[in-house]
């Protein structure tokens, strides 16, 4: 997930593309969301006001649809971004000690950003892979039966 | 919890006991050290398995052979003709059909080991899924050739009736009924929404039948669709599931060049087409209505009900909102008729339900067994027992919506019914298992954990409660919990169950109700002797949180 500095120029050209693509429906608008978090890896206010424009709903509504959803984001995110999953399937499975390394390796808390931006540290709900708990979620890379020690190498993977 | 080769469990109700089944028990003990098998054969003394008019009962496992009426003089028998030499001792042996109460699900096995049985699962991982043709090959389609030829909508809809199928998202609400009320709706236009939005913790049931089987869900759809008049379908997708929405996409494709969607299907008058929405992560969206606002762009919060969708679901339409699983039923219930189907399972809930095994056991996974199976045997047959010979101390049924059940109901059948009647719930069907090394309040903590973050805020006593709830279990865990926090605890899980708009809510009071009625002395005793019996809280004497 790269985080680029684009020209708001650049946005209101990709958001009109979009709803010239898919529709101004309302139903319409969740798919979109998706679509610009992908590439730009969060939903910025230039996009929010873009849209509210092209598909005519109040920007309001937008970033209310855009703040309730786990996988839409309103704040830029890292290169890296680490969900791991906190339910109580992956928690009795033994991760609760492979947060703690987790945190520990990283310097960070939930939610957060590093200053070198490289990573985002997110805690998720069930991932729907609990057959091999405790599971965590690099960008698109799923690590299963995690254990602390493998912790600090799984890292390591990432540029 | 050993491997052995037979599980022998003794009845202890308070009948049986009354006719000497700790006799028994004491008897069948010795008997077996006797002929040296006590490695081998493990004999447990059962909780309340229900009254009989032949106790004291003795089952035996793998074989599932009950022995009724058994008194000391029949044990030596018993043991060395069966136990011992494998011969069933047929004088002693006991119908299923002849006992009453809660063993009688019993007769769903016929007598043999509660093998699975798979109906929801059956392609899966057996035919490719991205090619339809497998799919026709194995029976795919036939069930919608059967209902668009030599059926007219109200009969599809009322063998689904008799048949008895009850959804499997976890309300259990009968499936056939729902198709009628959708069917009797006024309205020019009506909608079908498959429910794959499964996000409760621990379920992953519906994800390999849509990235297994996907056509066996548009076989569904499209016959839910005829029985109820819609004319256009819906298939909400958790968003993370990646693979399941490609290959859902894929078949959608394949059954539209092979004209099974879009107009005028096998040359009837019967359209229908499906669209696919991917969800944007939020638990909530599982909720019918909370679904149904996230398709039409909006924040996922529930409506008020009435109505229900079945009078005014999408864009206020007639619709009609089915789990995947429920759905993967429909074929084979066509295929085979009503009858065929309420053979398996148990009366109150035939068919077959698909568990996820999961937590300190020495197999996980996923397996389909007829409804009625106890958790005892679950744990001991398919998930080849506990793991590094922990104990079993509980099971979190259904994700984080279901109930936590203690060691003592885990010969309880598992079906809507018996469970409901035990004052807990089946869920979605994740058996999330734990040994001793698990605490109470720290599970229920990550319970409450989850549901204040998924609570969609809309309501109080949800947002509300479950911030608070987390809260005073935080400050239990941290060994600063007071008396007065567990009334209160009390007192907030009865406001969830009852004020809440939705089901998040009034199932996020049951791991409060379900600690303090199960395990109230392990939850005192971090309030009262500042220790975790499990040595799990961190206990660290400071508060979490300051409450007012």
């Amino acid at each position: 997930m790269s985080v680029e500095i684009e020209d708001t120029q650049d946005i209101q050209n990709y958001v009109r593309m979009l709803v010239k693509e898919q529709g101004h429906e309302k139903a319409e608008l969740i798919p979109i969301l998706h679509e610009i978090n992908g590439k730009y890896g969060y939903i910025s206010d230039d996009a929010i006001k873009e849209l509210s424009k092209q598909m005519s709903i109040p920007s309001s509504h937008i970033y209310s649809v855009a703040t309730f959803y786990r996988m839409l984001s309103t704040e830029p995110r890292g290169r890296h971004v680490i969900q791991f999953c906190e339910s109580a399937p992956c928690h009795v499975a033994g991760g609760r000690l492979v947060w703690q390394k987790l945190t520990e390796e990283l310097g960070l808390k939930k939610g957060e950003t590093s200053e070198d931006n490289k990573w985002t540290l997110l805690t998720t709900s069930c991932l729907g892979v609990c057959g091999v708990g405790p599971v965590m979620v690099i960008d698109n890379d799923i690590y299963g039966n995690v254990t602390p020690e493998q912790v600090p190498g799984i890292l390591s993977n990432y540029e | 919890m050993k491997v052995t080769r037979s599980m022998v469990l003794v009845s202890s109700d308070p009948e049986s006991l009354d006719r000497g089944a700790l006799d028994v028990f004491s008897t069948l003990q010795k008997q077996i050290t006797k002929f040296g098998m006590e490695e081998e054969i493990s004999l447990t003394m059962i909780s309340d398995i229900g009254k009989s008019v032949l106790s004291p009962l003795v089952l035996v496992y793998p074989d599932a052979v009950i022995y009724g009426s058994v008194t000391t003089k029949d044990v030596p028998k018993i043991v060395e003709e069966h136990l011992y030499k494998g011969r069933i001792v047929e004088e002693k042996q006991v119908s299923a059909y002849d006992l009453s109460g809660r063993v009688a699900w019993l007769s769903a096995r016929k007598g043999t080991l509660p093998a699975e049985n798979r109906i929801v699962l059956k392609n899966v991982g057996l035919i490719d899924p991205e090619n339809i043709d497998e799919y026709i090959i194995n029976e795919g389609y036939e069930a919608l050739g059967k209902v668009l030829n030599e059926m007219t909508p109200a009969e599809t809809y009322k063998v689904i009736k008799n048949s008895g199928l009850r959804g499997r998202g976890g309300a259990g609400f009968p499936t056939g009924l729902k198709w009628q009320f959708v069917s009797g709706a006024k309205g020019d236009k009506k909608y079908v929404i498959c429910n794959a939005d499964e996000s409760e913790p621990g379920t992953f049931k519906d994800r390999l039948v849509l990235e297994g089987d996907p056509h066996a869900i548009i076989e569904a759809m499209l016959i839910a669709a005829y029985a109820v008049g819609a004319d256009e379908g819906y298939v909400y997708i958790r968003g993370e599931y990646n693979l399941a929405i490609t290959r859902m996409k894929k078949a959608i494709e394949q059954a539209r060049n092979y004209g099974l969607l879009g107009k005028n299907i096998f040359g009837t008058d019967f359209s229908f087409d499906i669209h696919i929405h991917a969800g944007a992560g939020a638990y909530i969206c599982g909720e019918e209505t909370a679904l149904i606002e996230s398709i039409e762009g909006n924040r996922g919060e529930p409506r008020s009900r009435p109505p229900y969708p079945t009078t005014a679901g999408l864009w206020q339409k007639p619709t009609l909102v089915n789990n995947v699983e429920t759905l993967a039923n429909i074929p084979a219930i066509i295929r085979n008729g009503a009858d065929w189907y309420k053979a398996i399972g148990t009366p109150s809930s035939p068919g077959t339900k698909v568990y996820t095994i999961l937590g300190n056991v020495n197999v996980t996974g996923l397996i389909e067994v007829p409804m009625g199976i106890t958790l005892r045997e679950v744990i001991a047959i398919y998930a080849k027992g506990m793991k590094d010979g922990s104990n079993f101390k509980l099971a979190q049924t259904g994700g984080s919506s279901g109930s936590i059940i203690p060691a003592s109901l885990q010969d309880t059948p598992m079906d809507f019914d018996s469970f409901s009647k035990a004052g807990v719930s089946l869920g979605s069907g994740a058996l999330l298992i734990a040994n001793e090394d698990t605490c109470v309040v720290d599970l229920a903590k990550v319970l409450l954990n989850f549901f204040r973050q998924e609570s969609c805020g809309k309501c109080n006593p949800c947002r509300i409660g479950n911030k608070r709830g987390y809260e005073i279990l935080s400050n239990i865990a941290e060994g600063v919990g007071t008396l007065q926090d567990l009334n209160d605890m009390q007192v907030m899980s009865e406001q969830l169950i009852q004020l809440s708009n939705c089901g998040l809510g009034q199932t996020a009071g049951s791991p409060l109700h379900d600690i303090l009625s199960h395990f109230r002395a392990e939850v005192e005793a971090h309030v009262k002797l500042k220790v975790c019996p499990a040595s799990v809280c961190p206990m660290s004497g400071r508060r979490a949180f300051q409450i007012d």
